[in-house]
């Protein structure tokens, strides 16, 4: 399962940004094989308006199965997201990465 | 790092010059973050010297090169927006209708068309007469406020939090129930919202607390002009009551404020004793609410 | 005959003066007011009268015919508003983000995206007394621009306006887009200001604004008596634009507005002040 993480830094203690749609980097882990990804979202600043459903459209280009976020997408981003079926957890804000992963493994994370 | 964000939906009701008197408490304390584009009055208490300046892009505007054109006319034919001017000394465009959708670039035969980034307004960074330092931005005249230009001052804000260790910065959210608001309200980490008992101003606190619970989000609400209809005012705190939002203050309606605005200053800095007190009173509440938060 | 009531921000007594003003008049003349504000129409709470007539207002958006389409993904190209996206298995539309260009529904090389209309708001029409009507239209929630439902808002006043109608138009707050599509169509526009800093800066705003378009304009300075009045006046006295009217402050105003009521025929002077501007603008 690959599981995508709304952030603000490229590393596993970087914190978790609450944004989703013009959050600038997501940091991508396949539990198949512990390995690390990084989408660089940052061009996003540049647009103006229906940045969700743009950042939306690369987690599922990414075959993400889960994303950790904090407040939670909006409307759109949302309809995206759903058409993969990717489960969205939400409430890891002002959390790091590892402690977001490790509150998604105890079953700590809201349901979107 | 908190970010408490105060949003009013209607404007009037006293958002700025409670965020004003909120970062004039807080001083050095915070970062202030001026959201509100459309009217972006907090400098005018605040009275802010510029660090950095520069101007902002956002969307872009279709130009006409008329020594390449040939007059086709077939850009005129297309604009939905009326934005293409067939006049006696060739094609051109009225930028105030100019969309910026780019239909024209494409289907120009000659290419005569360019779509050249579009300045919207001055984005900012100065340091108050509180000691804080203010994020915010000015917009041209017809230019929209947009998520873009929101997340730009937020980001900036931020930056600026993280470099000088702050924790708390304040943001005068944007306006209505638009997209604006929303990115205003992206990764805020408490809402203040600012109404008065007026059927307008309690609609649109129904209406913007919509939004607050589908991000989750911590709020409370001061009522502005509190006693001017008793009414409407227990109407809006039964709802705060069944929502759950914490009732940070209730201040009776003073010219203290204008007057205070007139004289360049936040309530803060006058002899409104009583309403320094609730101001003073909601932030502690606001401080509590988000410490509670972080454990 | 079209007068627009604007102002650079909200909360100056805007709806206030355009509701006052319209039943003023409209006790000798007949008035159509219309309110434009339309992600925040107010006026029919200071208005009651008896619903006419009321539409659908559709803007045009695409519609992805999944049989035609190759997936060639030039229409997500073609987008500069972010409101199509080709997504692996199809083309996903954000009805919200559309600006109805239909840059994306006539290049498309196979035609698979036809426009449609859509419920962008609803217009409602209402007779208020003999001589009031009202015409209000209320945005969608959701929907980005206030601008299509504006425009066609003003072609339906067009089409029911007698050429012995006064039309007041209560315009957006603000100086952005949809104010700029209200003041467009008036022959003369009322900016509403009230005596403090933040209504000052908002009222240099919009007069600029004003001067963008070439518009006449003339200014009601709302709440007055404060020494900050003097301020105002002086700027508006040397670059010559012209006060018709200022209004007291008055405790009473902010008490029967929050309440949903008329302020003239209760406060004299509100009735004297309204007066004022119907004689400097010749609208009685
Ligand atoms: S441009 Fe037309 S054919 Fe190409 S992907 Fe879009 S809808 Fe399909
Ligand atoms: S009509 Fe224009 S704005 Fe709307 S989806 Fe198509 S290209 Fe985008």
């Amino acid at each position: 399962m690959k599981i995508a993480f709304s952030t603000t830094g490229l590393e596993m203690n970087s914190p978790i940004d609450p944004r989703f749609g013009r959050s600038e980097y997501f940091i991508i882990l396949d539990e198949k094989d512990n390995s690390k990804q990084i989408i660089d979202n940052s061009a996003i600043t540049s647009v103006a308006h229906g940045a969700g459903p743009r950042t939306a459209q690369k987690i599922i280009e990414a075959g993400v199965g889960v994303l950790i976020t904090g407040n939670g997408p909006g409307n759109n981003a949302a309809r995206v997201l759903n058409t993969s079926g990717v489960r969205i957890l939400v409430g890891a804000g002002g959390m790091t990465v590892d402690e977001a992963y490790r509150a998604y493994k105890d079953n700590k994370l809201k349901q979107f | 790092m908190k970010e408490i964000v105060f949003i009013s939906g209607k404007g009037g009701t006293g958002k700025t010059s409670i965020t004003a008197a909120m970062s004039y408490l807080l001083g050095g304390n915070c970062i202030l973050a001026d959201c509100d584009v459309d009217a972006a009055d907090m400098h005018l208490v605040t009275r802010p010297q510029a660090i950095l300046s520069e101007i902002f892009f956002s969307g872009v505007e279709a130009k006409i090169n008329t020594s390449l054109c040939s007059s086709c006319a077939r850009c005129f034919q297309i604009c939905r927006f009326h934005a293409i001017n067939a006049g006696g000394t060739g094609f051109s465009v009225d930028p105030l209708s100019c969309e910026g959708c780019g239909y024209c670039f494409h289907i120009c035969p000659e290419q005569a068309i360019s779509l050249p980034e579009r300045k919207v307004g001055i984005f900012q960074i100065s340091q108050t007469r509180f000691d804080n330092i203010l994020v915010h931005a000015e917009l041209d005249i017809g230019a929209e406020n947009s998520g873009k230009l929101v997340t730009k001052v937020k980001k900036e804000a931020r930056k600026l939090a993280e470099k000088e260790k702050i924790n708390i910065i304040l943001v005068d959210g944007s306006p209505g129930i638009g997209c604006p608001v929303i990115s205003s309200l992206a990764g805020a980490g408490y809402v203040v919202m600012v109404t008065e008992p007026s059927r307008s101003a309690f609609h649109d606190l129904q209406r913007v607390h919509i939004l607050l619970s589908k991000f989750g989000l911590p709020a409370g609400c001061i009522i502005n002009k509190c006693d001017l209809n008793e009414k409407i005012s227990s109407e809006i705190k039964d709802f705060l009551v069944s929502r759950e939002i914490a009732l940070l203050a209730e201040i009776p309606f003073s010219r203290s404020f204008s007057d205070a605005m007139i004289a360049g200053k936040t309530i803060m800095e006058t002899d409104a004793e009583n309403i320094i007190l609730k101001i003073n009173n909601s932030w502690d509440i606001i401080l509590k609410q988000i410490s509670g938060e972080d454990t | 005959m079209i007068i627009a009531i604007a102002s650079g921000k909200g909360g100056t007594g805007k709806t206030t003066l355009a509701v006052n003003l319209s039943a003023f008049l409209a006790e000798k003349r007949k008035v159509i007011l219309a309110d434009l504000d339309v992600e925040e129409p107010n006026s029919g709470i200071f208005l009651k009268g008896r619903q006419v007539h009321s539409e659908k207002i559709c803007r045009m958006i695409p519609e992805w015919i999944e049989r035609t389409c190759i997936m060639c993904g030039k229409c997500q190209e073609l987008c500069r508003f972010n409101a199509v996206l080709k997504i692996p298995d199809r083309i996903m539309l954000f009805p919200e983000l559309c600006h109805s260009c239909f840059a994306c529904s006539e290049l498309c090389p196979t035609s698979s995206l036809p426009m449609h209309g859509e419920t962008g708001g609803i217009l409602y029409h209402s007779i208020i007394s003999k001589k009031l009507q009202l015409v209000d239209s209320h945005l969608e929630i959701g929907q980005v621009s206030a601008v299509p439902l504006i425009s066609a808002t003003i072609s339906y006043l067009k089409g029911i306006a007698a050429s012995d109608d006064l039309l007041i138009f209560d315009s957006p707050p603000g100086t952005s887009c949809p104010m700029l599509e209200v003041t467009k169509s008036a022959e003369h526009v009322i900016l509403v200001t009230e005596p403090t800093p933040f209504g000052f800066h908002d009222l240099k705003l919009a007069i600029k604004t004003m001067e963008k378009l070439d518009k006449s304009f003339s200014i009601v300075l709302n709440q007055a008596g404060d020494e900050f009045d003097s301020t105002i006046i002086e700027f508006c006295h040397s670059a010559n634009y012209r006060i018709i009217a200022c209004i007291p402050y008055m405790r009473r105003a902010a008490e029967l507005y929050s309440a949903g009521r008329l302020l003239y025929q209760e406060i004299p002077v509100i009735r004297e002040a309204l007066s004022v501007i119907a004689n400097n603008l010749q609208l009685a």
